[in-house]
């Protein structure tokens, strides 16, 4: 996000909070979330792909509540939810009569094709809503596209692939295919809380909700760049309760802001300058160039990362929405467990969800019978592998989960060591100097990692890596 | 996030004086930013020669991201990142200011291939045993005032020696105000100006407006958030020794040759005097006061087949290039300059992408040339 873009969402989340009805105020946020989508999208060489990327993220969410409804009739908000998101594909193509494009990079596509394609997604809507949520495929059919999406964005090779086929299709040179091409805003977030929806409601856990709550969960604007992964029916419960901007609010939703911008814009991009890269590793002059490079990489991705997280938090209390805490002084943790349980707690705790725990619970059931550190050591490779996954499919963020992975089995072992051969009391555990070694060792395991995720050369990452550990 | 924590005693009149006072302080930080000028004590605060070291050429930059360099336009953060404002010079140091442009900075060349590095490095002495050190006080773009505006920071670092590199292109007169350094720099080349009555508009369209509001926080956000840049890049420039990223893909400028020989939309036979800002060099030398000038007729890339024999380059018609240099060696004996006329001096095959940049080795044979002549000028300044 831009600092306009910023200023304008704080704007829209002012007016909003202030806003004197629940109905006007909801019908708000829905509509900004919708627009910001499209807003937001940044441009892409693929032609009229900044306008296809964020209709097929609405078309995936419409697909997803038409799974989780309840079967009944459409009611008459619904209906006009529907209205409201075809007025908008349909306002944002006029745009194209423009002299110059608007809310979208590039002009939209021709009418005809935007037709087109709404008969197409009604016709995919119409056929998963005849089956919906009594059959037992629906759901994880419905997850097994939403991941299929998922592994397409974020691998490399596939999505050369897939640019090649959506340029021979807009008929532009294939030759020119790229990565870059398949920058569909938001995705990964929105996918795990479309993932999160279809769970809670196979466990009968997901309230009702209707279009507009649904989308708007989907789509909040200041979570839609950068998260955090709200929970739907916690979202849900603040979007229905209606909390007025009072000063308080006012106040501590403009602290976030501020100290997100300061983290965000004036910290983490400054310290961008400095941080690790493939090139500056290979160009600077001794180990201890490296060792600055490797704490500007560090504190650079955590001043980034939270700035914008405090962005959302703020732009989000403003509008009456208390999103999840995504970032609790990770680097200050004492061991590794804790800096997890602390960074991105919104994804890791998805994934302790979803994955960790399931996977482990399936191992203890398994026919052959595993010892339990095998089963804590698999659960946390697999969980920390994925994790890695997710920022992109590549050998790099494999290794960067593997690192934590067994950086997290490893504490989990020496945990059990301790308490068996020597406990400590709470004393000894509050020690300041014991607290300060456990922070220094768990900050430089968590910025050696670092190296993995900043390097996506392998090669280069383990040279690196001897480098900085002077091998 | 609980709406309430920490925040209970807010109300909406308490929340309107805060803001009232928070914008009050801004505008007051902007008024008092703007009322005097902050370059000089921002430059003071330089990590340059400091936490790192100095750079070895001015701050110059397309492509921070590769070069850990970036343009800036403030000559006071910009001469303070240079080494030579770190150096305190020692009674058996003979300094050398190399001013110039792109050819002298080293466009094409890494820090330690330019022509005053290859000076510096290769350890000369004068005859009365000085130390030769050589500064790179260079600038991309062609302008004698955007020289003379540098060498009048450099004076402050008690030279021995100004050598002076120029061109036609630098000398022609409307040149003068294009430099970028000189339009965001208004108020020292107004100065300049006016000491020196040189024949240039103070009042030139092409300076940037100095309005009030253009003085404050607001109106120089991006000269501050250039001058923070410049100083994270140092880190980079101390550890990596990169301050220029080169393309591999370097070719020469292609040009559309006028078809009638004109230069800068002047016709054969028509170049007057007062088109040719040779008063510059004039000023310089007073500028220099006693500290002898060297100026020097920088090489030119020279190549028979251009424009059927008609051109030395792209860039200059032969008409034009040696009126220029039959008026250069008139003044200069009126005026009684040290010139050094080296325009045919290298070999076409060294100058790689434009009219001026050659290659490091170039730059090692003309410095190894320059030797000498700094020997003569030292005795010349002694009174040899």
């Amino acid at each position: 996000m831009t600092l306009a873009q910023i200023f304008l969402f704080a704007l829209f989340s002012l007016v909003a909070g202030r806003l004197p009805g629940k109905q006007i105020r909801s019908w708000m946020l829905f509509a900004t979330s919708l627009f910001a989508v499209f807003w937001l999208q940044p441009e892409t060489s693929l032609r009229h792909f900044d306008f296809w990327f964020p209709t097929a993220t609405i078309a995936l969410i419409v697909l997803t509540w038409f799974i989780v409804r309840e079967r009944s009739p459409l009611a008459s908000e619904d209906r006009i939810s529907l209205s409201a998101i075809v007025f908008l594909i349909l306002f944002i193509n006029l745009t194209r009569l423009l002299p110059r494009p608007l809310i979208i990079p590039t002009y939209p596509p021709q009418v005809l094709r935007i037709f087109i394609a709404l008969l197409v997604t009604v016709g995919i809507i119409a056929a998963f809503a005849s089956v919906r949520r009594e059959s037992k495929w629906t759901f994880p059919a419905m997850i097994a596209l939403i991941v299929l999406l998922f592994v397409l964005l974020k691998s490399e090779t596939l999505q050369i692939h897939l640019s090649r086929a959506l340029r021979t299709a807009t008929g532009q040179s294939p030759e020119l295919a790229s990565q870059v091409d398949i920058t569909w805003l938001g995705f990964s977030y929105i996918a795990f809380r479309l993932i999160h929806t279809l769970r809670i409601c196979a466990i009968g856990k997901l309230p009702a909700l209707t279009l507009r709550e649904f989308l708007t969960y989907g789509l909040f604007y200041p979570a839609l760049t950068a998260g955090p992964i709200d929970r739907v029916e916690r979202f849900v419960k603040d979007l229905r309760q209606f909390q007025v901007l009072t000063p308080a609010r006012f106040v501590q939703g403009g602290k976030r802001m501020v100290i997100g911008m300061l983290k965000k814009f004036i910290l983490a991009d400054s310290l961008a300058i400095l941080a690790l890269n493939e090139i500056k590793a290979g160009q600077v002059s001794s180990h201890a160039w490296l060792w600055l490079l490797l704490y500007a990489f560090a504190l650079q991705i955590y001043l980034d990362f939270s700035g914008y997280t405090d962005l959302a938090l703020g732009i989000g209390a403003w509008a009456g929405i208390d999103l999840p805490e995504n970032f609790e002084r990770p680097y200050l943790q004492t061991d590794i467990g804790a800096f997890w349980n602390r960074w991105h707690k919104t994804l890791t705790q998805w994934f302790r969800f979803y994955v960790f725990n399931p996977l482990t619970r399936t191992l203890r059931t398994v026919r052959v019978e595993m010892p339990v550190w095998t089963i804590i050591l698999l659960g946390q490779l697999i969980t920390m592998i994925l994790i890695g996954m997710w920022h992109g499919i590549a050998w790099h963020f494999l290794l960067w989960g593997l690192w934590n992975g067994v950086g997290l089995f490893l504490h989990n072992r020496w945990v059990l060591f301790h308490q068996k051969f020597w406990p400590l009391s709470s004393t000894w555990r509050e020690n300041p100097i014991l607290r300060a070694v456990g922070i220094f060792i768990t900050f430089h395991y968590v910025a050696l990692g670092w190296v993995w995720f900043a390097i996506p050369n392998v090669d280069a990452a383990f040279d690196v890596m001897r480098k900085l550990i002077g091998i | 996030m609980s709406g309430n924590a920490g925040t209970g005693s807010w109300n909406w009149t308490k929340v309107g004086r805060v803001l009232i006072k928070a914008a009050g302080l801004f505008v007051a930080f902007n008024l008092i930013f703007a009322s005097f000028d902050p370059w000089p004590s921002m430059a003071k605060l330089s990590v340059y020669n400091s936490i790192v070291p100095g750079r070895r050429r001015l701050p110059f930059g397309s492509d921070p991201q590769r070069s850990y360099n970036l343009t800036i336009t403030q000559l006071d953060v910009m001469v303070a990142s240079h080494e030579i404002a770190g150096e305190v010079k020692l009674p058996h140091e003979y300094r050398v200011l190399v001013l110039g442009d792109s050819a002298v900075w080293g466009f094409l060349l890494q820090p330690g291939e330019t022509l005053p590095a290859q000076i510096d490095a290769a350890d000369y002495y004068t005859a009365d045993g000085r130390h030769i050190r050589a500064y790179n006080f260079g600038y991309p773009t062609m302008s004698l005032t955007k020289d003379l505006l540098l060498l009048s920071r450099g004076m402050q670092f008690d030279p021995d020696l100004i050598v002076w590199f120029f061109t036609l292109e630098s000398v022609w007169r409307k040149n003068q105000i294009d430099a970028p350094l000189v339009q965001f720099n208004p108020g020292a080349t107004r100065a300049l100006i006016l000491e020196h009555f040189l024949d240039l508009n103070p009042d030139d369209a092409r300076f940037r407006p100095t309005s009030f509001w253009q003085r404050t926080i607001i109106g120089q956000r991006r000269e501050l958030a250039d001058d923070i840049r410049l100083q994270f890049y140092g880190l980079l420039w101390a550890s990596t020794g990169v301050d220029r990223y080169i393309p591999t893909s370097e070719t020469r400028e292609r040009h559309e040759l006028p078809g009638d020989l004109s230069y800068h939309g002047t016709l054969p036979g028509e170049l007057q005097e007062n088109q040719l800002a040779f008063e510059v060099l004039s000023a310089g030398a007073a500028l220099a006061g006693d500290v002898p000038v060297l100026l020097i007729n920088e090489p030119i890339y020279i190549d028979e087949n251009v424009g059927d024999g008609q051109y030395y380059n792209v860039a200059y018609p032969r008409w034009v290039y040696d009126a220029y240099h039959e008026q250069l060696r008139a003044r200069s004996e009126r005026e009684g300059w040290v010139l050094l006329d080296l325009w045919d001096w290298l070999p076409a095959e060294v100058f790689a992408d434009s009219t001026v940049h050659y290659d490091a080795e170039a730059a090692s044979a003309l410095a190894a040339f320059l030797r000498e002549a700094i020997r003569d000028s030292t005795e010349l300044a002694d009174g040899g």
